[in-house]
C-alpha cells in the first residue's frame, strides 16, 4: 500500500461531507459522534440524541458543563439554536416513526444484504448493552455505518452473513472504512470509493462478500487529520 | 381537603414499599438520577425488587447500591454493561446467576412503560425483530412489514428526578432530565419525584411538563 488507510477523524470527514443540508441525524457512540465536528460550514442539520436532544450541539468547555444537558454517549454537551428537549417515549417515537432522515452507526459487522451486527461482542465478563441501536437500526430512514474495514487481527468486518448477534435485518445502505466507501445495493456490495494506491485485488482480500465496483469509483481522499495524543 | 403532595423527607415518601416491588428508576447519561430517592430505597431495604431502569448500573448513578445491598432479584433494562474492565456489581452477579436479567431495545423499554401508564396491554414494533432480543415473541405483518408484539410494564413505585414541583404534584424539567420520568410516573402505582426545589406557590401553567395528576409524592432534595 503506497497510501495510509484514513484514521477515525478523516473516515468521519469523509462521512460528514455527504450529509445534506436540513436533515435530521443520529450519531452513535464511537466514530460516529465525530461527524459532527467535520460538518460543510454551509449545512445546517439537527443532530438528534436519543435521550431527548433534538439539536445536539458541541461539547460543553469546561466552564460551561451542566450535568442536566447530556447526549445519548453521556457526554455533556451543548444545544444548537431552535434545539427541543422531549422524553424519551417521544424521541423513540422519532425515530420509529421515520423522522429521522439518517443514522450514521459504528458496527462489528455488515452482511452483503444490510444486515448489521452491532450490539454485542459476547465480551467476557461483560453484560449486554443494546441501548437505542435496533430502534435506530430498524426504524431511520437511512443507515451509514462508520468502522475499520477489518478487524485489529485482520479479518473483514463486510461479510456474506454476520456471525455476532445481530441488530437489525437489511438496514444499512453504505459503509465508510478506512480503506473504502460500499454502498449496500439489492445486488450486493458496490464500491464506490477506494483508497488510492490500494487495488481492487488488495480490498476484496480484505473484505468477506463479493465486490463489484462501480463504473465511476473514485479514489477515498482525506485531508490530514491529526488523532488526539 | 387542599391537595398536598409535598413530602418531609425521602424516607417518609418511601415509607410503605414492600417487598417484590416493581420499581421505575429515570435518568439517563447524568440527567435525571434521583440518587436521593435510590439511597433512601436502600435504607428502607424492601427485598425482592424488579428494578426497572435504562442503565443497570451507571458511573452517576446510585442504582449499584440497591445491587449491592442485595435488594434486587431481576434487572429490566437496555444496557447491563458497567463502565470498567473489572465486572460491576451487576455483572458479577449476573454471571453467578444471582440475578435475572432483562436486556431490551431502548425504544420498545419506554414504549412499554408508556403503554403500562396509557392503557395499552400491548403493541407491535418493527424493532428487534429477526434479533435474539425478538426471540419467543408473536410475529405479525402489516401492510407486508414484519412486527414483534411487545407488552405493557407496569410498576409499583417510579422514582423521578425533576427541576420543581408544587404541592400539586406538577413537575418541570431541566435540559435532558426528563427522558422517562413522564412515562415512568404515569405507569407506576406509586410516582415520587425529587426535585430541586418545591415552590411555594402553584407553578406557572405553561412550565407544567408533567402534570400532577401522575406524581404522587414530591420531595425538595439538596444534591
Amino acid at each position: 500500500m503506497t497510501m495510509q488507510p484514513l484514521n477515525r477523524l478523516q473516515t468521519a470527514w469523509r462521512a460528514a461531507q455527504d450529509i445534506n443540508d436540513g436533515m435530521i441525524v443520529n450519531l452513535g457512540l464511537g466514530m460516529p459522534v465525530f461527524v459532527a465536528d467535520y460538518l460543510r460550514p454551509e449545512v445546517d442539520v439537527f443532530i438528534q440524541s436519543e435521550n431527548g436532544v433534538i439539536g445536539a450541539g458541541p461539547l460543553a468547555p469546561p466552564d460551561r458543563v451542566d450535568t442536566d444537558l447530556v447526549d445519548a454517549g453521556s457526554r455533556r454537551i451543548t444545544v444548537r439554536p431552535g434545539a427541543a428537549f422531549v422524553d424519551s417515549s417521544w424521541s423513540f417515537a422519532m425515530i420509529r416513526g421515520g423522522h429521522v432522515d439518517l443514522a450514521i452507526l459504528g458496527a462489528f459487522e455488515v452482511a452483503a444484504n444490510g444486515d448489521l451486527a452491532n450490539w454485542d461482542m459476547r465480551l467476557p465478563n461483560k453484560g449486554p448493552l443494546v441501548g437505542g441501536a435496533m430502534d435506530l437500526a430498524a426504524c431511520s430512514r437511512s443507515v451509514w455505518v462508520l468502522m475499520e474495514h477489518v478487524t485489529r487481527k485482520g479479518a473483514p468486518r463486510l461479510l456474506d452473513t454476520c456471525t455476532l448477534p445481530l441488530t437489525a435485518l437489511g438496514c444499512v445502505k453504505r459503509v465508510y472504512t478506512d480503506l473504502a466507501i460500499v454502498d449496500v445495493t439489492p445486488t450486493g456490495m458496490l464500491v464506490r470509493e477506494i483508497l488510492s494506491g490500494l487495488s481492487e485485488a488488495d480490498l476484496r482480500a480484505r473484505t468477506g462478500a463479493p465486490l463489484t465496483f462501480a463504473p465511476d469509483c473514485r479514489p477515498l481522499v482525506a485531508p490530514a487529520i491529526a488523532l488526539p495524543d | 381537603m387542599p391537595i398536598e403532595k409535598r413530602a418531609a423527607s425521602a424516607a417518609e415518601a418511601l415509607a410503605d414499599v414492600s417487598d417484590g416491588a416493581t420499581v421505575f428508576i429515570s435518568g439517563f447519561g447524568g440527567a435525571g438520577f434521583p440518587n436521593v430517592l435510590i439511597r433512601a430505597l436502600r435504607d428502607r431495604g424492601p427485598k425482592n425488587l424488579t428494578l426497572v431502569v435504562n442503565s443497570a448500573t451507571h458511573r452517576y448513578s446510585y442504582t449499584h447500591e440497591l445491587i449491592e445491598a442485595g435488594l434486587v432479584r431481576k434487572v429490566v433494562c437496555t444496557a447491563a454493561r458497567g463502565h470498567s474492565k473489572e465486572p460491576s456489581s451487576f455483572e458479577r452477579l449476573w454471571m453467578d446467576g444471582k440475578i435475572e436479567l432483562e436486556c431490551i431495545p431502548q425504544g420498545t423499554f419506554t414504549e412499554r412503560i408508556r403503554a403500562g401508564g396509557a392503557g395499552i396491554p400491548a403493541f407491535y414494533t418493527p424493532v428487534g425483530l429477526g434479533t435474539e432480543l425478538a426471540k419467543g415473541k408473536e410475529v405479525r405483518s402489516f401492510q407486508g412489514r414484519d412486527y414483534v408484539l411487545e407488552c405493557a410494564m407496569k410498576g409499583d413505585l417510579a422514582l423521578v428526578r425533576a427541576d420543581t414541583a408544587d404541592r400539586y404534584g406538577n413537575l418541570a424539567f431541566r435540559y435532558a432530565q426528563m427522558n422517562f420520568g413522564p412515562v415512568m410516573a404515569a405507569a407506576a402505582t406509586l410516582a415520587v419525584a425529587e426535585v430541586r426545589a418545591v415552590l411555594d406557590e402553584p407553578m406557572p401553567h405553561e412550565r407544567v411538563q408533567l402534570p400532577g395528576v401522575y406524581v404522587d409524592r414530591v420531595v425538595a432534595v439538596t444534591a
